[in-house]
C-alpha cells in the first residue's frame, strides 16, 4: 500500500512553477498554488484564465512543459503510472458535464469505482451505492439511465459516483453551472456538508460568484495562467487588485487594443493565437 | 509557389497524423496485452462477462448476414467458375477451386468485410461519443485504464469469434457452391460436400483462420484509434465512424494481400 492512503499530508495539493502548453500556445505560466486539507478551495478567473487547464494537470490528464505537481504529497509526474493509478482512488472528480456513462444506469455508474477496485459482493455495492445516491438526494433514481436525468440530477448523480470510495481529495468543475439557482443552492449545501461530515478536501471551479462565497475557505484567482490572489472570501470582497475588482462587479475588460495585433488577426489567412 | 508550398505543407501534415494514428494503434495492441497479463495485480481486471457480452455484439450477430452472404459468394462463385472452367472441359474441378478460394480467401474477406462495417462502426462511434462526452478523461481520473476497460475487450472477443464464423462461413459458402454445381456435376449435395472437405489439405483452413484472426485485431484497432481521435462534437463522431469502415476495409484488402503471398508458397 503506498503512503498516501495511510495518511493524508497537510497540504494536499502543491503546484510549483507550472508551465502547461496547448500546441505553442502558453496556458499555465509559472503557477503556484497550494490547498491544505480539510480546505475547500475555489478556483475563480476569466475565461482563457487557466482555471479548467490548472485542473485537468493536477488530476494527471496531460504532461507539463515544467514545473511540479504533488497530489497528497505524491509528485504525480515522478511516481510510476502504477503507484498513479492507485493515488487516483483517492481522488473524486465531478465534471461539469457529468460525464456519465451514458450506456449505465445512475445505479451501475455509482457502483461503477466500487466494483472495479474492490472485492465487495453485490450486496454490498448496492447498499453503498443507494447510501450515496441518498447522500446526493437521488434515493430512489438508481434505475434511470442519464438520459432521462435533469442537468442538475446529473450533476448530483456525478457527485455521488465521485464519494462513492470516500476520496480524500474531491475536484468539482462548475458544479452549478447552467443550474437554477435552488438547485446551484443544493449542491453548494452539499459541497458544506460533504467537508463537514466526511472531512474531504475540495477543489472547486467556477464561475458563481454566490456560490464561490458560500462554499470557499479560501478563493484563488487566476489570470493569464497566473495566480493572481489566494485569500479568504472576506479578503477577496476588500481586494482593490482591478482583476479582482472588475471580476466581482461584473465589469467588462478593458484590455488595450494593439492596433497592429487587430490588423494582424484580421488580414492574414493562416492567422493562429501565439 | 505559395500554393504549392502549403499544398506540400498539408501533406506532411497528413503523413504525420497518420503515423501518429498508426503508433497509437500499436500501442493500442500492446497496451492491451499488457492489461491482460498484468491487469490483476493493478486492480485492471478483464471482466469475461464484457468478453462474452462482445462476442455475442460481434460474432454472434453477425452471423446470420455473414452466413447469407458467404451462401450467396459460393453459389456466384460456383456459377463463374462452372463457365469459365467449361472452357477446358474442366467442370468436374470447379469443386476444388471452390473449396480452396472460399477457405483461403472468399470467406476470410467476406466476414472481415462485414464485421468492419458493423463491429468497426461500431467500436469507433462507443469510444468517440465516450470522448466527447468526457467518459474516457472519467475513466482515466478513477483509475481505470480505457484501454483495459474500452480496448481489451473487443479485441478478445474478436480473436475468439472471427476464426469461429469464418469457419462457419466456410461450411456455408462450400455448400452454397454445391447448391449451383450439383445441377451441372450430376452429384449429391452430400457427395459434393464430403468430397469438398476431402480436397482440403490443413494448410487451406489455417489460411482462412490466421488471415481472420488478423483482420479482427484491424477492425477493433482502426475502430478505437479513430474514436479515440474524434473531436468536434457529434460530427466528429459520423465522420469517425464512416473512417473507420473505410480504413479498416481497405487495411483488410492489403492485409489480406500481404498475408495471401507469404501463406500461399
Amino acid at each position: 500500500m503506498s503512503k498516501q492512503n495511510r495518511t493524508t499530508p497537510e497540504k494536499v495539493i502543491e503546484v510549483t512553477d507550472l508551465v502547461t502548453h496547448y500546441g505553442t500556445r502558453k496556458i499555465l505560466d509559472g503557477m503556484n498554488f497550494a490547498v491544505d486539507r480539510g480546505e475547500i478551495r475555489v478556483i475563480m478567473g476569466g475565461s482563457g484564465s487557466g482555471k479548467s487547464t490548472l485542473l485537468w494537470y493536477i488530476l494527471g490528464l496531460y504532461k507539463p512543459t515544467s514545473g511540479q505537481i504533488k497530489v497528497l504529497g505524491e509528485d504525480i509526474n515522478q511516481i510510476s503510472f502504477n503507484e498513479h493509478l492507485k493515488l487516483k482512488q483517492n481522488i473524486g472528480v465531478s465534471f461539469q458535464s457529468g460525464a456519465l456513462f451514458s450506456s449505465m444506469t445512475v445505479g451501475d455508474n455509482v457502483a461503477f469505482p466500487l466494483r472495479e477496485f474492490t472485492d465487495l459482493d453485490e450486496n454490498t455495492i448496492r447498499i453503498i451505492t443507494r447510501m450515496k445516491l441518498e447522500v446526493v438526494n437521488l434515493g430512489g433514481f438508481h434505475k434511470l439511465m442519464p438520459s432521462q436525468l435533469s442537468g442538475g440530477m446529473i450533476k448530483r448523480a456525478a457527485l455521488a459516483r465521485a464519494i462513492v470510495m470516500d476520496p480524500k481529495l474531491l475536484f468539482f468543475d462548475e458544479p452549478s453551472a447552467g443550474l437554477d439557482p435552488v438547485v446551484a443552492s443544493e449542491i453548494d449545501d452539499l459541497i458544506l456538508s460533504l467537508r463537514d461530515n466526511m472531512g474531504m478536501s475540495m477543489i472547486v471551479v467556477t464561475h458563481e460568484l454566490e456560490s464561490a462565497f458560500k462554499i470557499a475557505d479560501r478563493i484563488t484567482f487566476l489570470d493569464q495562467g497566473k495566480n493572481l490572489l489566494t485569500a479568504s472570501v472576506d479578503e477577496v470582497k476588500q481586494s482593490k487588485n482591478k482583476r479582482i475588482m472588475d471580476l466581482l462587479q461584473r465589469r467588462s475588460r478593458h484590455d488595450k487594443l494593439d492596433p497592429d495585433e487587430y490588423l494582424r488577426r484580421l488580414t492574414q489567412e493562416n492567422y493562429t493565437l501565439s | 509557389m505559395t500554393k504549392l508550398t502549403q499544398k506540400l505543407e498539408s501533406l506532411g501534415q497528413i503523413t504525420v497524423q497518420s503515423l501518429e494514428r498508426l503508433g497509437f494503434a500499436m500501442r493500442l495492441f500492446w497496451d492491451s496485452f499488457y492489461w491482460l497479463i498484468v491487469g490483476r495485480k493493478y486492480k485492471q481486471r478483464l471482466r469475461f462477462a464484457q468478453v462474452i457480452k462482445h462476442i455475442k455484439a460481434e460474432g454472434v450477430d453477425a452471423l446470420p448476414i455473414v452466413l447469407m452472404l458467404a451462401l450467396v459468394v459460393g453459389m456466384m462463385l460456383a456459377i463463374q467458375l462452372i463457365y469459365a472452367l467449361q472452357a477446358f472441359g474442366a467442370q468436374s474441378q470447379v469443386l476444388l477451386a471452390i473449396a480452396k478460394s472460399v477457405t483461403r480467401e472468399f470467406s476470410p474477406l467476406i466476414t472481415g468485410i462485414i464485421v468492419a462495417g458493423r463491429s468497426g462502426a461500431a467500436i469507433a462511434a462507443r469510444i468517440g461519443s465516450q470522448t466527447v462526452s468526457q467518459e474516457i478523461d472519467a475513466l482515466n481520473v478513477m483509475g481505470v485504464v480505457p484501454v483495459r476497460y474500452l480496448v481489451l475487450p473487443p479485441l478478445l472477443a474478436l480473436i475468439i469469434s472471427m476464426p469461429l464464423l469464418i469457419i462457419a462461413a466456410d461450411i456455408v459458402a462450400i455448400f452454397g457452391g454445391a447448391l449451383f454445381s450439383v445441377t451441372k456435376l450430376d452429384m449429391s449435395i452430400s457427395a459434393y460436400m464430403v468430397e469438398s472437405f476431402n480436397v482440403l489439405v490443413i494448410g487451406d483452413i489455417m489460411q482462412g483462420l490466421i488471415k481472420s484472426v488478423v483482420f479482427g485485431i484491424i477492425i477493433v484497432l482502426v475502430g478505437a484509434t479513430t474514436g479515440f481521435y474524434v473531436t468536434n462534437g457529434a460530427e466528429g463522431v459520423g465522420k469517425a465512424t464512416t473512417t473507420a469502415v473505410v480504413v479498416s476495409i481497405s487495411f483488410i484488402v492489403f492485409a489480406d494481400m500481404i498475408a495471401s503471398y507469404f501463406l500461399t508458397k
